[in-house]
């Protein structure tokens, strides 16, 4: 029997939206005060859902402890209180939220058993939210083919 | 289609554990939760439901007979509970929130008139919650 669990977990980081393919002109334009050179931060939450079977045995989809260890190792401590426009995953790519998310989705996949799937939603203020999920990018691989 | 979601909160008691295993199994692979003096949580459940849109009511599903139904099912049957011992469904199955968020669904399945079960989410705490979207 297919069961969802999800779990939040929260990292503070900084950044700066700024393509080097723009003009400074463009960048002002196209990401406003989020261009500001000196960057700024937020309080990110990462909401993480993984899908299995449930183990009939101990009740579960997951061991928590299990998911807590992927979500300590690949994220929070790659990302908490750091400036995410100085890490490699984004030396080529604008740290908006959007890649932060696949970032991230494709961080936990590496740690994840392969036997469960896997949804990453990151919020990057309470009103701001961003998804990203295996079953999204199959219908998109779908599209393509 | 569209999908409406309405919520409502129980408080309830459990642990974690399964016969077949020793005590010193129990406590490795549930830790706390394998207490055996049980603990509670505010729970908060998620029940979405789909269908179409009444071209008369507007409504996809009355929302009063759908609150009637998660209390009838649920709410009075899990609330100020302890689920190992007082809840039928979790004599036999460790009352995880991913077999509540499944119980739950068998409960209301087939009960909410003029719509069909879509989810069950299931918060044990603000951070954490199980989901079930039936067989698929």
């Amino acid at each position: 029997m297919k069961a969802y669990l999800g779990r939040k977990y929260r990292f503070s980081a900084s950044h700066r939206l700024c393509s080097e393919r723009l003009s400074d002109a463009d960048n002002r334009a196209v990401y406003g005060k989020c261009a500001n050179p000196n960057g700024h931060g937020h309080n990110y939450v990462v909401e993480v859902m993984v899908g299995g079977e449930i183990d009939p045995v101990t009740g579960m989809v997951c061991d928590l402890v299990e998911l807590d260890t992927w979500v300590s190792r690949e994220i929070l401590e790659a990302f908490d209180h750091q400036n995410l426009n100085t890490l490699p995953a984004f030396a080529n790519r604008v740290p908006t939220t959007e890649n932060l998310c696949i970032e991230i989705q494709q961080r936990l996949r590496r740690a994840v058993r392969s036997e469960l799937t896997l949804g990453v939603r990151v919020e990057e203020t309470s009103n701001n939210f961003f998804e990203y999920s295996e079953s999204a990018a199959q219908q998109e691989r779908g599209l393509e083919r | 289609m569209i999908l409406l979601t309405r919520r409502a909160e129980f408080s309830a008691s459990h642990y974690y554990w399964n016969e077949q295993w020793s005590d010193e199994e129990n406590q490795r692979r549930f830790g706390k939760c394998a207490n055996r003096n049980g603990h509670g949580h505010n729970y908060t459940l998620e029940v979405t439901v789909a269908g179409e849109v009444d071209p008369v009511t507007g409504f996809v599903v009355d929302l009063k007979q759908l609150k009637d139904v998660m209390e009838r099912e649920v709410v009075s049957v899990y609330d100020h509970r302890h689920l190992n011992l007082e809840v039928p469904e979790f004599r036999t199955a460790i009352p995880t929130t991913e077999n509540i968020a499944v119980a739950i669904w068998r409960r209301l399945e087939g009960k909410v008139p003029g719509a069909r079960l879509h989810r069950v989410r299931v918060y044990e705490m603000p951070d954490l919650f199980a989901e079930y979207r039936g067989q698929e």
